[in-house]
């Protein structure tokens, strides 16, 4: 196989390669890639490094343009891309955040044990299937009002948990609190809103799943121990959604605007799916406050699911909530643009971090987590495909040196979905699944198919890497025996 | 002129590769393309019809609008659509008459979710007739 990526990378060290700015006329500052050198391979293959490089063109960018190692080809950014810009005088992509504005994931650990959910995981998998809408087309079980709508906007699980969804506990080991700040739902126009209104409380189709896996490994017990992860074979519960088509259309409708507002600001780009504007100009400053309330949509979207799992659970088990002991571990969002403070050149920095399929890692100690996890550090969820593993993981202050506090998000395609499809069978993948002890729902079996094992990297080869270069650190492993599709 | 439009594979995405004798009929044989992605065309009747009017700065924003458009429609109306009458084209308004029908389960089943239409590898050619490529987020 030709290397020719061997003569533009420099190899920093077996975990770290940089495009340096002569790769590609405009870009300010060099590419880094965090990835083995048999991955690299695979990123040269389908050209993410050219959109390593675009990214790189962004007006005030900070340090890098950073690529995790699950890094595959967007559209515009390279998803598994971080890109930090300067407040004063850098740009805010909504195409650096994506559509599904706060995709994330949440993770909820119980006091039960393999042995005592495998008998039941078929009734298990079918109450949350029939608990929790998921698919193409579904419309959640609430209906929200225009007013409530706004409500969700600007307050989040907040909201939800007041309405009844959920324990006040669940807020305070939620990213941002489960509410960011700054929303402001006047930005957020008409379609938006007729999108999030049906949608919300519902998984979507897709990649998003809900998945019942075991603990099979203990990196770290200490740190395990913090998030009430206590011994092998106990049973996790994952849920992986995001914004639905409310976010969608806000990364729609501003894709559209900022394109416009790229030319009056005299701003050239590669590619115009990074259009961008000025963070601190109206436009910029518009995106950030409608994001934000698809990030809240978010979050109160996957406080509903954890809900209504948690009934589930309760009804398949006849077992009290506190006998279950269904407490939230953490919930992290991947697709985001936040404004943190970076220490760059020795001075203190205000700076927009746009992670496009890539989780906030950050270390012990810092302010921006929940107390009971301050002295190990942030916990960092990593989903793998639904046939080999998922990572629990902690943030470090490497990350915070590095990428802006920032690690890999998941497993990431290596197949195109289309590839899947006419390579597997959903029924097949279904019967593979069933023979590695897995039990799957899903409402679509092509839906199936293209999310199989075969079509993304191994989870494990991208949490090693980022273990190994310090930017996050294993905690533990799980593996999944139950598995509901969109 | 062969194909109506192809799919264009890509790692996480797909996208669309649409001809026409004019831009009208390749506007109008991409949105059919969107929609061989969500479903079968041929499960669909023409039951209903719904006129839309875009406007963009520019033939690729226009193309890209109007496909916005047709994923807003299918999200909230569930309606999908399978043939299209491009009334007027000009460089920065589209007219359109869609025809089909509304989502039913008994009757079609859908494939896969589109969240929108993206600038990235966007193209509006002239060649013998006219080529665009569009890809999606899906």
């Amino acid at each position: 196989m030709s290397t020719p990526w061997k003569e533009i990378v420099r190899k920093i060290d077996d975990y770290r390669w940089e495009i340096p700015t002569s790769y590609k006329a405009g870009m300010t500052v060099p590419g880094l890639i965090f990835a083995s050198e048999t991955m690299l391979s695979h990123i040269w293959e389908e050209q993410a490094f050219e959109q390593v490089a675009n990214v790189a063109f962004l007006p005030g960018i900070v340090r890098n343009s950073l690529a995790m190692p699950d890094i595959h080809w967007g559209y515009g950014f390279p998803i598994g891309g971080v890109a930090a810009t300067r407040v004063k005088d850098g740009v805010v992509s909504p195409g650096g955040v994506g559509f599904d504005i706060n995709c994330g994931v949440r993770l909820v650990r119980t006091n039960l044990t393999e042995d005592e959910v495998r008998p039941k995981i078929e009734s298990l998998v079918n109450q949350l299937f029939v608990n929790i809408p998921s698919g193409l087309g579904s419309e959640g079980k609430i209906r929200v009002k225009e007013k409530e709508l706004e409500e969700v906007m600007v307050r989040g699980s907040r909201w939800a948990v007041e309405k009844g969804y959920g324990l006040p506990e669940d807020i305070v080991v939620t990213e941002e609190s489960g509410s960011m700040k700054g929303a402001n739902p006047d930005k957020v126009g008409s379609k938006a809103r007729k999108r999030g209104i049906p949608q919300l409380g519902t998984l979507g189709s897709g990649n998003h799943f809900l998945e019942v896996g075991v603990v099979d490994e203990l990196y770290d017990p200490e740190a395990a121990k913090a998030m009430g992860i206590k011994a092998l074979g106990q049973v996790l519960l994952l849920i992986h959604t995001g914004s639905r088509g409310f976010g969608h259309q806000i990364c729609i409708d501003y894709v559209a605007l900022l394109g416009e507002a790229v030319k009056r600001y005299g701003i050239s780009l590669p590619d115009r799916q990074l259009a961008c504007a000025p963070i601190t100009s109206p436009e910029g400053r518009d995106y950030l406050a409608a994001m934000a309330c698809a990030a809240n949509y978010a979050w109160a979207n996957r406080q509903f699911i954890l809900h209504w799992a948690r009934e589930s659970f309760t009804r398949v088990f006849g077992k009290s909530q506190e006998e279950l002991g269904m407490r939230q571990i953490y919930d992290v969002c991947h697709n985001i643009a936040k404004l943190e403070e970076y220490t760059i050149n020795g001075k203190k920095e205000k700076l927009c971090v746009h992670r496009k399929g890539a989780t906030r890692a950050f270390p012990a100690g810092h302010p921006d987590i929940p107390e009971i996890y301050r002295s190990v550090g942030q916990p960092v969820l990593i989903p793998g495909d639904m046939g080999r593993y998922s990572y629990v993981a902690l943030g470090t202050e490497a990350a915070m040196k590095e990428t802006f506090g920032s690690t890999c998000h998941g497993a990431g395609r290596v197949q195109s979905r289309g590839a899947a499809k006419r390579s597997l069978r959903g029924t097949d993948v279904a019967r593979a699944l069933a023979e590695k002890g897995i039990t799957v729902k899903t409402g679509s079996m092509a839906s199936l198919a293209e999310e199989a094992s075969e079509a993304y990297k191994d989870v494990s080869e991208v949490v090693d890497i980022t273990h190994k270069a310090g930017i996050s650190l294993k905690v533990a492993r799980t593996k999944p025996i139950g598995v509901v599709k969109g | 002129m062969g194909k109506d439009f192809e799919i264009l594979d890509h790692t996480a995405d797909v996208g669309v590769i649409a001809y026409g004798a004019d831009l009208k009929q390749a506007f109008a044989n991409a949105a059919r393309g969107l929609f061989s992605l969500i479903t079968e065309l041929d499960d669909v009747e023409e039951v209903l019809h719904q006129d839309i009017k875009i406007n963009a700065s520019d033939v690729e924003s226009l193309l890209v609008a109007w496909l916005n458009e047709l994923v807003y429609r299918f999200d909230t109306e569930g309606v999908l659509f399978k043939r299209f009458d491009i009334i007027q084209l000009g460089d920065t308004q589209l007219k359109a008459r869609s025809y089909g029908e509304k989502a039913d389960s008994s009757k079609h089943s859908l494939k896969t979710g589109v969240k929108g239409a993206t600038y990235h590898m966007l193209k509006v050619d002239k060649t013998d007739g006219y080529r665009v490529q569009v890809l999606f987020d899906i």
